[in-house]
């Protein structure tokens, strides 16, 4: 494994397999949160911090507890339970040491539990069969091209709130147009890695 | 009986997940891409909304409120699991281009919605009217996604392997973006504004 090989799953993940455009995965928040530049940014570093710890924790439960007794299938129901107290005790201990950092991110924590890109990662992980440290680097490139996105996102709609849509298209189906061309410019990027 | 049907009615049109309440939105846009998918993708929610809201109303009495979110979890989890075991031994094919978006049926809102929404504070019966007329909503909406996006983007339709119709002319140069995943985004975006301009839902 080498350096070049990490720095290819990180912009993989981030540009190629980009989360919310290519594997509709977080599109709750993609369209729930990016109504504002600052929200969009606070709620992107949360799922980067999220995916990170989730990943950390469930790479190594699954290879070194579910797969030597034989309980590969019991990882959505583990999972999923590891991914909501991790955000659970995330929460708590931002609250406690950082009341700055809680009062950016707070609410955006408890929405992550149900964000399907964090439970996605984690399955893909495993999936693609990533060592541990490959694990790591593509939680990073998932969730920078997810806060990349949903930043690019926010600043659309921030001026297609001043443009004149015709009003059926107004709010929701604009969005999902928007989405579209997005992920027709992020096709560019396909050629970048093999 | 009346009652029972209006519960149901309820998640067709009213309160329909997908274009109405804009929830469980990734399997939806993620597995359009053939009519067969998304039949399959219904069945799976069928099943699971349907099990996790018949065994969330009958013991409501006895999760304590403290703890309902994640007792929903563990139930909706071990069901999606049997989905999942299930499709990898009957339906293999199926189960392999639904791949991972059948274990994150999971976290789907509207599973999870409907049983502290509805579930939690009904009868077993009027919970079961509840998950027929949601997943009908949500298979409906699924079906015509994938319906505009197979026939857009292979120029014919093809059911379980049986050709329906093919359309001339776009069958030799289909628009094959519809069956990228931005063509989903497209449709269900045009979707959204038709069902507005007809007045099924509203306009911001």
């Amino acid at each position: 494994m080498t350096v070049s090989e990490l720095i290819a799953i990180f912009f993989g993940m981030a540009l190629v397999n980009n989360m919310v455009l290519s594997k509709f995965l977080g599109l709750c928040p993609f369209f729930g949160v990016s109504k504002k530049l600052s929200s969009a940014f606070s709620m992107g570093i949360a799922v980067v911090l999220v995916m990170l710890v989730a990943s950390a924790v469930t790479w190594p439960l699954f290879h070194y507890l579910l797969v030597p007794y034989g309980f590969e299938f019991m990882r959505t129901v583990i999972f999923i339970l590891v991914i909501a107290s991790l955000v659970q005790i995330i929460e708590m201990t931002i609250k406690r040491t950082n009341m700055t950092l809680y009062n950016a991110l707070g609410i955006y924590l408890p929405l992550i539990t149900t964000n399907c890109a964090v439970l996605g990662i984690t399955f893909i992980n495993i999936d693609q069969q990533y060592g541990f440290l490959q694990a790591l680097v593509a939680a990073l490139g998932a969730g920078a091209g997810f806060t990349l996105v949903l930043l690019i996102m926010s600043g659309i709609r921030e001026r297609l709130d001043l443009a004149d849509i015709p009003r059926v298209f107004r709010g929701a189906p604009i969005a999902f147009i928007v989405a579209g061309l997005l992920g027709l410019a992020f096709l560019a990027f396909g050629g970048m890695v093999g | 009986m009346g009652t029972w049907l209006k519960n149901m009615a309820n998640g067709i049109v009213r309160a329909n997940p997908t274009f109405i309440l804009l929830l469980g939105l990734c399997p939806t846009l993620a597995v359009s891409t053939s009519i067969d998918n998304a039949f399959g993708m219904t069945a799976s929610v069928l099943f699971v909304l349907l099990a996790a809201n018949v065994i969330v109303s009958a013991l409501r009495r006895w999760i304590p409120n403290r703890v309902r979110i994640p007792t929903f979890i563990v139930v909706i989890a071990t069901l999606v699991t049997i989905v999942d075991l299930a499709l990898k031994a009957f339906v293999p094919p199926l189960s392999k281009s639904l791949g991972m978006y059948v274990p994150l049926i999971v976290v789907n809102c509207i599973i999870l919605g409907r049983a502290e929404a509805f579930a939690s504070k009904n009868t077993v019966w009027q919970s079961i009217a509840d998950a027929i007329g949601m997943s009908i909503g949500f298979g409906a909406a699924i079906v015509l996604v994938s319906f505009f996006r197979q026939v857009l983007g292979s120029g014919s339709l093809d059911v379980f392997n049986v050709r329906l119709f093919s359309v001339p002319g776009l069958a030799d140069n289909p628009a094959s973006i519809f069956l990228l995943p931005m063509g989903a985004f497209f449709v269900l975006g045009v979707l959204l504004a038709f069902f507005r301009w007809m007045g099924v839902s509203d306009c911001e």
